[in-house]
């Protein structure tokens, strides 16, 4: 399912990074990072909505727009029951639509938002996601203080809040179609191996995005998936090869991989994960590129590996989904 | 291609993901546990040595003591928060004696304490703990039947 938008534009992004993320190459494209995996707070879950709600603070600021300018947000996360979102939105009252597909969360939110704007109903929206390495730990793994030994091809939850604030009004980058992915089985079994998980997914929605549009892969100056990490990336630019006949390999890159420095962050493993790890680099990096017009058609792919610790304890196998928005400048 | 998700897919799939598969250091990891373990055993002997020697008592008793000491220290440094990184260096060196157990426990409590005495740390503490207890009885059972049917007890 592709969908061409005529009039939905971004006006602004914002991310707040944790400590890890500081650490990385990206530093100086956030608008704030902080020290202490708690922020203030007495929980990891209470410390991750902060951060989102900081975020969205902070792109209502960098608009300038009061909370009476936003019609909608949408906002989701990897906590069960999308607890950051909630307890993150609830000071301002906007509107609140809630939802969950893993890492793929951030797309979903831009291709609701953009649906929405160009259905003519509302003028802005904002979409907004999280995750927190501690609060996922505790959920998905062991405590956190357990040093439970993990694989090469495992990744890192990345820690901040990240939010984008879509409009009807130009600002010279314009949303400019987007292609929701389906949910893929592919017999993947590893949680510590989420790259393999969800490079499917990925590829397939790359190739029915590029279908769908009629495009070629050097259409675009950038296509950039979610968080398939640096095993991933090399599974997903194979598999588009020998499957689709597709090569990707000049103008492609992966989030996960670009949030940390590899060499020096060891304990990152294979990279960034969660829904906020794509979120970190498209709303910082990416953004700044795309305003500076040093690039000026990009295709975000996000990823998300369905996982469910109940479902892997019951032998099934791990699903995957993959959202695709192309974000254009225009003259 | 147009046959998305068949099985043939599927295979070619798996073989792709085999290709790209990072070798782990498992020699390298096996010696690391073998090396930090034995450092451990050898700690826990001297310990008892000690304990034997200074106090007068017999050495089951100091083995005693040792066990103590070595849960004391490893949840310990757990709440010092440094225990989990040592953990993730030696591996299986420090998860499989006693101190294992200890930073098992130690790291739930302190994980769920927030969530109050009973629906936190009460529940959650044998989170990962308790299957060591239930096949720790369960095989101390099986084994002493094997004991009392064969050397008859």
């Amino acid at each position: 399912m592709t969908f061409e938008y005529h009039n939905v534009f971004i006006e602004e992004t914002s991310t707040v990074a944790g400590p890890y993320e500081a650490k990385g190459p990206l530093k100086k494209y956030f608008d704030k990072t902080f020290d202490n995996l708690y922020h203030g707070e007495k929980s990891w879950e209470m410390a991750e909505a902060k951060v989102l709600e900081e975020s969205i603070d902070f792109v209502l600021k960098k608009a300038k727009k009061s909370k009476e300018d936003i019609d909608v947000i949408i906002s989701g996360d990897l906590m069960n029951q999308i607890t950051s979102s909630c307890y993150s939105s609830e000071k301002f009252n906007f509107p609140f639509l809630g939802i969950y597909s893993a890492c793929a969360t951030s797309v979903e939110g831009i291709i609701l938002g953009s649906t929405l704007i160009d259905s003519g109903k509302v003028s802005n929206v904002i979409a907004s996601t999280s995750s927190h390495n501690m609060s996922s730990e505790k959920q998905f793994r062991n405590p956190t203080e357990y040093g439970a030994p993990k694989p090469k091809t495992a990744t890192f939850t990345a820690t901040g809040g990240a939010s984008i604030l879509l409009t009807n009004e130009n600002t010279g980058i314009k949303v400019e179609s987007s292609t929701i992915g389906r949910i893929l089985d592919y017999n993947q079994t590893d949680p510590l191996h989420m790259g393999s998980v969800m490079a499917p997914a990925a590829a397939d929605t790359i190739y029915r995005h590029l279908h769908d549009m009629n495009r070629n892969p050097e259409y675009y100056d950038l296509i950039l998936t979610g968080d398939l990490g640096l095993y991933g990336k090399e599974i997903l630019i194979d598999f588009m090869k020998t499957e689709y006949g597709l090569d990707i390999s000049n103008n492609y890159n992966d989030c996960g991989v670009m949030l940390y420095d590899l060499e020096t962050q060891k304990e990152v493993l294979a990279g960034g994960s969660g829904p906020v790890c794509s979120a970190l680099v498209n709303y910082s990096l990416v953004m700044e590129m795309l305003r500076k017009k040093k690039m000026k058609k990009v295709l975000l792919v996000a990823t998300g590996a369905l996982f469910s610790p109940t479902m892997v304890y019951q032998h099934e196998n791990i699903l995957s989904i993959a959202h695709a928005v192309s974000l254009e400048v225009i003259q | 291609m147009l046959l998305l998700g068949d099985d043939m897919e599927k295979k070619k799939y798996e073989e792709i993901v085999a290709k790209h598969k990072p070798t782990e250091t498992r020699g390298q990891n096996a010696f690391i546990a073998f090396v930090t373990g034995g450092i451990v055993g050898v700690i826990g002997q001297l310990l008892t040595e000690a304990y034997s020697s200074w106090f007068d008592i017999s050495s089951k008793d100091a083995a005693t003591f040792m066990l103590v000491t070595l849960i004391f220290l490893a949840s310990l440094f757990t709440a010092l928060g440094f225990f989990d990184k040592w953990v993730t260096f030696c591996k299986c060196g420090l998860i499989i004696p006693i101190t294992g157990f200890a930073h098992s426990m130690t790291s739930a409590g302190i994980e769920y304490r927030k969530e109050g005495p009973i629906f936190g740390l009460g529940s959650n503490i044998f989170k990962l703990a308790g299957s060591v207890i239930l096949y720790g009885v369960v095989s101390a059972w099986f084994f002493g039947l094997l004991r009392l049917l064969i050397m008859g007890g």
